[in-house]
């Protein structure tokens, strides 16, 4: 059987259940809250979320697969634009935009202008150093590394912080070979 | 296309106008969260009812601003001050709002006076779980549980709410049924209240 064409973010989006955004960003919030309480260090909260979202990604890869017939990617370009346009679409129903690539084409630069995990949050003075969504980036590195790619991705803007926009880095490590046997299914 | 329809930046969160609530996140994306917030806590812990205890915790944080945005954005600033009037309102108002539906069923107990229950045949949160034999009674329901404690809390009737296995005919899984015990002077109150 040929492969079927990749799905677009939208169609997957419509076809799956979903929930309220609501209940996910208070869900997410309370999780928050209760790393802050545990942890007492912001920076520890940082990789907690870092860690929550890695274990997240390395799941998520398998459903994100499935469900959107998106084979290998060519080239980084083309996986950076996947993520934008199918994968944040599929999953929270937003569009992030690609955008400042290096010469080499290995780093760049996914902006959210929309981010349900955000809704109701204020962050106070004492939590100024929290990357309220660092979730997000551990979901991405944990996903990519699925797909052999590793890779480093920080926050260089965030709306909490006073930004207009939220800006996650993408950086491209390196591309680890698939080694004998494929684990490939087709 | 950067720019293009920007969210317009407000200083303070409560300037912000308030959503009407229709946007959407896909199943698996809550399903996932929630899991980690169950695996974080699991390493917190040492027995069931402390695991249960720190959900209930993360629920009732849930509850309590559920009520607070609902008031506000469903009935116009007023909250029920009535025992019947806050349980249709977390059965059905606060059900459809965060699982799209209302509760499959609100009862009242037989046995005692203050107690209620609220049973939906498939909880969301338990919707991809399955307990391994060897944690008992464990519910994830206690999450549930503890958004509805945090809703009735801060709304004045203080609480104590559980969650239950119940075991149906004709079906493998069981139903997931919250438990509401009223505090005595929530009952005295209503009484008063005739």
């Amino acid at each position: 059987m040929a492969p079927l064409p990749p799905r677009s973010g939208d169609a997957v989006f419509a076809n799956v259940e979903h929930v309220n955004a609501e209940l996910f960003s208070l869900t997410y919030g309370a999780i928050v809250r209760q790393l802050l309480t545990d942890l007492e260090e912001v920076d520890e909260v940082n990789k907690q979320l870092d860690q929550m979202g890695y274990n997240i990604g390395i799941r998520l890869i398998d459903e994100f697969l499935a469900k959107s017939n998106v084979s290998r990617c060519a080239d980084f370009r083309e996986t950076a634009d996947v993520i934008a346009k199918v994968g944040f679409k599929m999953f929270l129903g937003v569009t992030a935009s690609v955008a400042n690539w290096d010469t080499e084409g290995t780093s760049c630069s996914l902006i959210l202008e929309d981010n349900p995990l955000v809704d109701f949050v204020e962050l106070p003075d004492t939590c100024q150093g929290l990357y309220y969504c660092n979730i997000l980036s551990g979901v991405i590195r944990g996903a990519l590394e699925m797909v052999s790619m590793k890779t480093e991705v920080t926050w260089v803007r965030d709306m909490l912080h006073g930004d207009d926009v939220y800006e996650l880095r993408v950086k491209l490590l390196k591309q680890v070979p698939e080694e004998y046997p494929y684990k490939d299914d087709d | 296309m950067i720019g293009a329809g920007k969210m317009k930046q407000y200083g303070n969160v409560l300037e912000k106008p308030l959503s009407k609530g229709r946007h959407e996140v896909s199943l698996s994306a809550f399903a996932f969260l929630f899991s980690e917030l169950v695996q974080y806590n699991q390493t917190q812990v040492d027995n069931i009812a402390e695991l249960e205890r720190r959900l209930e915790d993360a629920g009732y944080a849930v509850g309590a601003r559920v009520l607070e945005l609902l008031c506000h954005r469903e009935k116009g600033n007023r909250r029920e001050t009535r025992l019947l009037g806050i349980l249709s309102f977390v059965h059905s108002t606060v059900w459809k709002v965060l699982f799209g539906k209302v509760a499959d069923s609100l009862e009242k107990g037989t046995e005692h006076e203050d107690e209620y229950m609220i049973s939906e045949k498939e909880l969301l949160v338990n919707r991809f779980i399955s307990i391994p034999k060897d944690m008992g009674t464990f519910n994830c329901g206690a999450f549930v549980a503890g958004i509805v404690r945090g809703v009735l809390d801060s709304a004045g009737f203080p609480a104590v709410v559980t969650a239950h296995f119940v075991p149906m005919e004709r079906s493998q899984r069981p139903r997931t049924t919250i438990l509401i015990k009223f505090a005595e002077e929530v009952i005295k109150r209503e009484a008063r209240l005739g």
